[in-house]
C-alpha cells in the first residue's frame, strides 16, 4: 500500500499540467488548478517523507515487470527530502506569482509549463532507472525552455539559445554514458547496476562512462569549467522562473551526480577524488569572483548559485559519511535560501523599478520589512551564525578538515568572506543608498512578501534548531553511502535495511 | 559488424563536434542533431548486433523457445529519437526566431543577455 505514495508527487503535477493546459482560456481557473495541485503535491511528499523516515526504502515497479527488467521508482530519505523541499519551493513560487505574474505570461502558458517542470523534477528525484532518469531530464529541459522564453524578449531568446544548446549537449552526453553503461553491464536498473558493476572487470568503456556522467551532470549542475550557460541565461527569465531554476535545476544535476557516484562508481578510487576536489574549489572561487563584478542583482545571485554548488561538491570530493551529510544539509539549505534571494530580488524590482543596483536604492527607509527579509537569506548565504548557512558550511568545512582536505576548507572559508562582499554590495546599493532619481519606492504586495517570509522563517528555524536536520542528513547520507540498503530494498523481499543480496 | 558501426559512430561524433564548434547557430544546431543520431547508433551497437528472430514470445509461453534479438536497445532508441526530434524542432524555431529578432546568426554577436561593455561596480567601499 505504501508503494503508491511514490507515484503521487509525479502524477499530481502531471494531472495539473494537463488540466491547466486544457483550461488555457481561463487564466483565473488555471491559477486555482496550479495552487491546488502544488498543495496536494506538497501534502503527498510529506506522507512520502514520513514513510521513509524510519529508514524504509520504498520501491514501485511499473507494469508488473519485476526489477531489473521493469522501470522502477524508489525513495529513500535523500530523495524524499528533495521532493518535499522542491514541492514546498514550487508552492512558494506560485504564491509569489499571484503578485508578480502578468496576464501575458499566463497566456504564454506559464502554469502548464511550471507544473511540467515539477513533473520532471520530482520524477528525476524518484526514479530508480538510469534511462528513465534521462527521460525526466528531458521533460525538465523542454519545460524550462518554455519558461525561459516566456516573455519572448530579445535577451531571453539570446539566453535561451545558449541554455538550450549547452543543456541539450549535456543530456546527449548523459544518454551516451547510459548507452555505454548498458553495453558493458546489460542492465539499466540502478540497484542492479550497483550489484553488477563491482563484478564487472574495469575497462576503458567504464572509465569513459564515469567521466561522461561527471561531465553531463557537471554541465547541469554548473561546475567550474562548464557553468557558462547559467549566468548567460538565468537572469533573462522572469523572476519567478529564475527563482525556481535557481532553487531546483542545478540541484537536480547535483542529486543525479551524488546518486551515480555513490551507487554506481566510487569516488574513492584514486584519480576521481582529486579531480572532483579541483572542480569543487574552482566552482567556489570562480562563482564568487564572477559575482563580484556584476551590477544586476539577478546576475550576482546567478554567480552565487555556482559558488554554492562548489560547497556541495566539496561533500562529494571528501566523500566521507560526514561530508555527504554536510552536502545533503547544504542542498536543503541552499534551495531555500537561494530561491528566497531571487524572490527578494523580485521585490526589489517591484519597489524600485529595476534589477540594476545603480538604478535602485532607498529601500531601507521605504520598506524596512523587506530589508529584514533580505538580511535573513543574505546572511545565511554568507554563513553567518546562527543562520542555516552557518551550520551547512560548518558541516562541510568540518568534514574536509577531518577528511584530510584542509586546503578545500581554506578555499571554502575564503569564498564565504567574498560572499559577504557581494551581499553587502546589494545591501549598500539597494537598501542604504538614496534612490538615484529620488523617486519614492512603490509598495510591495503582501502576496509577494508572504513566500519570502515563509522561506525566511524556515531559514531561521533551521538556524536556531539545526539538530533535527543534522540528524536527518546524517541518516540520509548513511543510507545513500551504503549501497546494500538500496539493493536490499529490491532483492531482499523485505523493506529492511542492510540486507546483503 | 560492431567495429564497422563503431567507426561510423566515431565519424558521426567527429562531424557533430566539428559543426558545434562553429559560430553560426544553424551549424551548431545541425551538430546537435548529428550528435543525437550518433548516440542512437551507439546504443544500438552496444546492445550487440545479432541475426535473430524478432522478440515475440508465442502465446501461452513465459519465455521464448529460441534465441531472440535484443528488443531493449530499440525501445531506448525509439524514446531517444522522439525526444531528440522534438528538441530539434524546438531549437530550429528558436534559432530562426533568434535570427529574426537579433538580426544575426553569429553567436559572437549575441551579447544582449551579457553586454560586453558593462562598467565595473566599485571594488571596495
Amino acid at each position: 500500500m505504501f508503494d503508491t505514495l511514490l507515484l503521487w508527487p509525479v502524477i499530481l503535477p502531471l494531472a495539473g499540467a494537463a488540466l491547466a493546459a486544457a483550461l488555457h482560456a481561463f487564466p483565473a481557473v488555471q491559477r486555482q488548478v496550479a495552487l491546488t495541485t502544488m498543495v496536494l503535491t506538497f501534502g503527498a511528499s510529506l506522507f512520502l517523507v514520513d514513510a521513509v523516515m524510519e529508514g524504509a526504502i520504498l520501491t514501485k515497479a511499473f507494469g508488473g515487470w519485476m526489477p531489473p527488467f521493469g522501470i522502477v521508482f524508489v525513495a529513500d530519505r535523500f530523495s524524499a527530502a528533495m521532493v518535499v523541499i522542491s514541492s514546498l519551493l514550487a508552492l512558494c513560487a506560485l504564491v509569489f506569482a499571484m503578485g508578480d505574474l502578468r496576464q501575458r505570461q499566463v497566456r504564454s502558458g506559464f502554469y502548464p509549463l511550471f507544473l511540467g517542470l515539477m513533473i520532471g523534477v520530482n520524477g528525476a528525484f524518484l526514479t530508480g532507472d538510469i534511462f528513465n532518469l534521462y527521460v525526466w531530464f528531458e521533460v525538465m529541459l523542454i519545460a524550462t525552455l518554455g519558461l525561459i522564453t516566456l516573455d519572448r524578449t530579445r535577451a531571453q531568446i539570446d539566453g535561451a539559445i545558449k541554455y538550450a544548446v549547452l543543456n541539450l549537449f549535456s543530456t546527449i552526453l548523459f544518454l551516451m554514458a547510459v548507452g555505454l553503461l548498458y553495453g558493458a553491464t546489460g542492465t539499466l536498473n540502478m540497484a542492479d547496476l550497483a550489484v553488477v558493476l563491482p563484478q564487472t572487470e574495469p575497462s576503458a568503456a567504464l572509465t569513459l562512462t564515469a567521466m561522461m556522467f561527471l561531465l553531463a551532470f557537471g554541465i547541469k549542475a554548473g561546475f567550474f569549467p562548464m557553468f557558462f550557460w547559467l549566468p548567460a541565461s538565468y537572469h533573462t527569465a522572469s523572476i519567478i522562473v529564475s527563482a525556481v531554476f535557481a532553487g531546483l535545476l542545478t540541484k537536480v544535476g547535483v542529486y543525479a551526480l551524488f546518486r551515480v557516484f555513490t551507487l554506481l562508481f566510487e569516488v574513492d578510487n584514486g584519480t576521481l577524488k582529486p579531480l572532483i576536489a579541483v572542480i569543487a574549489a574552482g566552482t567556489m572561487l570562480f562563482g564568487v569572483f564572477g559575482a563580484a563584478i556584476q551590477w544586476d542583482v539577478r546576475r550576482i545571485l546567478s554567480f552565487h548559485i555556482i559558488s554554492q554548488i562548489g560547497y556541495i561538491m566539496l561533500g562529494l570530493a571528501v566523500a566521507t559519511p560526514l561530508a555527504l551529510a554536510g552536502a545533503v544539509f547544504y542542498i536543503i539549505h541552499h534551495i531555500v535560501v537561494k530561491a528566497n534571494l531571487f524572490f527578494v530580488a523580485g521585490a526589489i524590482h517591484r519597489a524600485t523599478g529595476s534589477f540594476d543596483l545603480r538604478k535602485s536604492g532607498g529601500l531601507m527607509k521605504a520598506s524596512p520589512l523587506l530589508a529584514v527579509l533580505f538580511a535573513i537569506p543574505a546572511l545565511s548565504l554568507a554563513g553567518i551564525p546562527p543562520l542555516s548557512g552557518f551550520w551547512a558550511k560548518f558541516m562541510v568545512v568540518d568534514a574536509s578538515f577531518q577528511g584530510e582536505a584542509a586546503w578545500l576548507a581554506a578555499v571554502a572559508l575564503f569564498v564565504g568572506l567574498l560572499t559577504i562582499f557581494s551581499m553587502s554590495k546589494i545591501w549598500i546599493e539597494a537598501f542604504w543608498k538614496e534612490h538615484p532619481r529620488a523617486v519614492r519606492a512603490r509598495p510591495v504586495p503582501a502576496v509577494m512578501l508572504v513566500p519570502i517570509a515563509a522561506l525566511g522563517i524556515i531559514t531561521l528555524a533551521i538556524g536556531f534548531n539545526p539538530e533535527p536536520l543534522v540528524a536527518f542528513s546524517n541518516l540520509a547520507a548513511e543510507s545513500m553511502g551504503d549501497r546494500t540498503q538500496l539493493i536490499g530494498a529490491f532483492y531482499g523481499g523485505e523493506h529492511t535495511a542492510g540486507v546483503t543480496p | 559488424m560492431e567495429p564497422v558501426l563503431a567507426i561510423f559512430v566515431g565519424l558521426l561524433f567527429t562531424t557533430a563536434i566539428y559543426l558545434m564548434t562553429s559560430r553560426h547557430t544553424i551549424r551548431i544546431l545541425m551538430g546537435v542533431a548529428v550528435l543525437g543520431n550518433g548516440v542512437n547508433l551507439l546504443i544500438f551497437t552496444s546492445g550487440r548486433l545479432t541475426r535473430d528472430v524478432p522478440p515475440i514470445i508465442p502465446a501461452g509461453l513465459d519465455a521464448p523457445l529460441i534465441p531472440i534479438a535484443n528488443p531493449l536497445p530499440q525501445a531506448l532508441i525509439l524514446t531517444a529519437i522522439v525526444i531528440s526530434f522534438s528538441f530539434f524542432a524546438f531549437l530550429l524555431v528558436l534559432g530562426f526566431r533568434a535570427y529574426q529578432e537579433l538580426a544575426t546568426d553569429d553567436s559572437r554577436d549575441m551579447r544582449l543577455a551579457e553586454p560586453a561593455d558593462d562598467p565595473l561596480p566599485p571594488l571596495g567601499y
